[in-house]
């Protein structure tokens, strides 16, 4: 049984959850992810580990309450427990010296970006870090994002904080100032590491992002986590998650995002008529 | 009060029990089991079928040869407590095996019944009958445990709760080790959970024969995706002194065609697992949902096809169409399953093959264009061969297509155990006899090593290898 040991909201939606999970903690390295189950009934869904603690013997969740999963999960409280939780899942990051990684980090993809930026900083990277949200409050973990990084930039959709204006305008910016970048890695929505990929492209900066798609098992037996990366098929669960952005098929992936938008519907409605919530 | 001995002459006259189960029109509106399996007075009229033979050609034919003419004969004198026990000496899942095995080709097809009234249709039907029993048992109350050797303090690991695994971890505990079973999942059975379809395999049944292992003290881990959470190396540094690896199937095969990433196309791995092992046929009351669907094509000929399209059926598709290039006659799948799916609706799109998908402005695949085969020479599996017919294209419509063509091998494992050597195809290689892998203290069977096998081979290997692993933990011999 994985215990909820902490909860706190970032925002009505965006919470981070600890939870009690001492073998995960030991193993899970940058970039890895796990799979949890709310109940009996639920769905198998994949969230990417935040952060971790191998001596205290707990990983962290960061995540937005946007399905009937992620809704029932944000309303457990500490001494809870998750139903089942399975991992570390995908392949790490590779971490090595490149230079100047540039972390971008959108929303709830910023949580990940931590643990990356951490280990990156480790090797002798320099890192610098965007982190945008759609307004001040979306802009999570800034203060952990400026002791893993050597600069942090802000940016909101609404100006409420920071740059005003998308995350791709403060990767130009950086360009335009003649900064050398050897590496991006993006995180956050599809639509998000989508633009960053296409703007990198232009100016042949290598660029992975970290996907998230629909898993069932994660172990591969599925291919349910199917993207198209460079016309060949791969299973973001064990060839991913990180891939080379200028290769992923970003319009199909956000397609099979939504296969199941009116079920997820359908679901979160039967739950309300059933005074779930 | 002593029966007399009929004749030979009298047993052959008996004719064959047929089981009785549910209509085609009305099990396609539920996902309960299909037939209702025998009645007392069925089992024991079926098993005065049985000549007794001498020989027991039935004895070879099974894979984990199961003493058939004597449980059989227990069965004929209403002592099935004794019939169960004697399967239960070889055959851990005799409730499962009695469904799923494909006994017409296997302990039936030499049986000098069928061979005497020269069809394998008029075979003593062994497995019904091993259902029959297993089932009788399951209802009464306390069954017994099999017997334990006092513990010998070793440790194994076994690595996939599937049908090899199971059979390991009981033979091995029933030896004293200490087993404790890894999986990955969050429920116990593997492809018996995930895999077969609730109405071929009740999952209380699965349930029930995982609760007997746990009961027996076979420690269940399940969550535990061996390769990421430990490597084989760190379970033996843990003080496992053997593994079995049991991780069954692996990657689901596409047809590398265009289109195949539409939404609504489906491996069938992933159609199955999401209506059996996440119940999505009961959706919302569970929250896994499934592409609702009028008209369905499934793609392959095997008993995986077969149980694609009928689950497509209950979940209420109007057309299902299976496609499959070669002819009827070459369908792989168990004559029995091909029966109930034509017999529930399906229609068989024979000697027709995909080429592409083609999808709607939403990205969900609307339509399935095809070509039309003629059978030409054999190939090496000795089938013939099927060709296309030039200019024969033509368009199916459809809302899902499920890819049932096979699994390639999951390198989980083999990647994070650079010492298990495989083969081309990435299958474990392991010793035919002990199952034993390139890597010491290391055991493999099932799927990972067999490729596409069904669950009788694999509980086969599952017992030569727990004998191989019992040796090995007795003498440390490799
Ligand atoms: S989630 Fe099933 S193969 Fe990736």
């Amino acid at each position: 049984m994985n215990k909820i040991l902490e909860k706190e909201f970032f925002s009505p939606q965006v919470f981070r959850m600890k939870v009690e999970a001492p073998e995960i903690a030991r193993k899970r390295k940058a970039g890895q992810f796990v799979i949890i189950r709310v109940s009996d009934a639920g769905e198998r869904i994949p969230l990417t580990i935040a952060d971790a603690n191998a001596s205290e013997g707990w990983i962290e969740l960061v995540v937005q309450a946007v399905g009937k999963t992620t809704t029932d999960l944000s309303k457990l409280s500490p001494g809870d427990s998750l139903h089942d939780l399975a991992g570390p899942l995908g392949r790490p990051t590779h971490i090595e010296k490149h230079g100047t990684v540039l972390m971008v980090g959108g929303g709830i993809g910023i949580a990940p970006a931590h643990p990356i930026a951490q280990a990156m900083k480790a090797a002798g990277n320099t890192v610098v870090s965007i982190l945008g949200g759609r307004s001040k409050e979306l802009v999570i973990m800034e203060e952990k994002m400026k002791a893993a990084s050597d600069e942090v930039i802000i940016v909101t959709d609404d100006g409420s904080y920071g740059m005003k204006g998308m995350v791709t305008d403060a990767i130009q910016k950086l360009i335009d100032e003649g900064r050398k970048i050897d590496l991006v890695i993006a995180i956050g929505p599809p639509v998000m590491m989508k633009f960053v990929s296409l703007l990198t492209k232009k100016y042949d900066i290598h660029t992975l992002v970290s996907l998230n798609t629909i898993m069932i098992d994660g172990t591969g037996m599925c291919g349910g986590c199917r993207v198209s990366v460079g016309n060949e098929s791969k299973f973001v669960c064990v060839d991913g998650p990180e891939f080379d952005g200028h290769l992923v098929n970003f319009d199909e992936m956000m397609q099979r995002l939504s296969m199941y938008r009116d079920q997820e519907k359908e679901s979160i409605d039967h739950a309300c008529k059933l005074g779930l919530r | 009060m002593e029966k007399k001995e009929l004749t030979n002459k009298e047993r052959l006259a008996i004719p064959p029990q047929k089981m009785p189960e549910q209509g085609p029109k009305e099990r396609i509106g539920n996902v309960n089991e299909v037939p209702y399996g025998f009645t007392e007075e069925m089992a024991v009229a079926e098993a005065e079928r049985c000549l007794q033979c001498k020989n027991a050609p039935c004895i070879k034919g099974c894979p984990v040869e199961v003493n058939i003419p004597v449980f059989i004969k227990f069965i004929a004198e209403r002592k099935f407590r004794e019939a169960v026990a004697v399967i239960k000496e070889t055959n851990v899942l005799p409730a499962v095996c009695g469904r799923v095995c494909p006994q017409e080709e296997q302990c039936q097809k030499p049986c000098t019944v069928g061979k005497s009234l020269k069809s394998v249709d008029k075979a003593v039907q062994i497995g019904k009958l091993e259902r029959f029993v297993a089932d009788w048992e399951m209802n009464q109350a306390g069954s017994e445990s099999p017997s334990i050797k006092p513990s010998t303090g070793k440790k194994i690991a076994v690595i996939g709760c599937g049908p090899a695994g199971i059979t390991v971890a009981a033979d091995c505990r029933r030896a004293g080790h200490e087993v404790t079973i890894f999986e990955a999942l969050h429920k116990p059975g593997g492809v018996l959970a995930y895999g077969i379809p609730e109405f071929r395999l009740p999952k209380k049944i699965v349930g029930r024969e995982v609760d007997n292992l746990v009961s027996m003290g076979v420690e269940l881990r399940t969550n535990m995706v061996i390769g990421k959470i430990y490597t084989i190396e760190e379970l033996m540094a843990e003080g496992y002194e053997a593994v079995f690896v049991g991780t069954g199937a692996g990657l689901p095969m596409f047809l590398n065609i265009p289109g195949e990433n539409l939404n609504g196309v489906y491996s069938a791995n992933e159609y199955l697992t999401r209506a059996n092992l996440m119940q999505a046929y009961s959706f919302p009351n569970t929250d896994t949902p499934i592409a609702r669907a009028s008209n369905v094509a499934v793609f392959g000929g095997g008993n995986v096809a077969m149980d694609s399209a009928r689950t497509a059926l209950r979940l209420g598709a109007k057309n299902v169409y299976l496609v499959y290039r070669r002819s009827h006659e070459e369908m792989p799948a168990r004559k029995e399953e091909i029966h109930h799916a034509e017999e529930e609706g399906v229609q068989m799109n024979l000697l027709q093959n995909p080429v592409r998908f083609i999808g709607d402005d939403k990205g969900w695949v609307k339509a399935v264009e095809c070509l039309r085969m003629e059978l030409g020479e054999p190939d090496d599996s000795g089938r013939r061969r099927p060709v296309p017919i030039k200019g024969s294209e033509f368009t199916i419509d459809v809302d899902v297509c499920i890819v049932a063509i096979g699994n390639a091998s999951n390198p989980l494992i083999p990647h994070t155990t650079p010492d298990i050597q495989t083969n081309k195809w990435g299958n474990i290689i392991a010793d035919p006899e002990t199952l034993k892998t390139t890597k010491k203290g290391v055991f493999a069977g099932g799927d990972i090593v067999l490729g596409a096998a069904t669950v009788i081979l694999a509980m086969g290997q599952g017992r030569k290898a727990a004998q191989a692993i019992n040796e090995y933990l007795a003498t440390g011999a490799w």
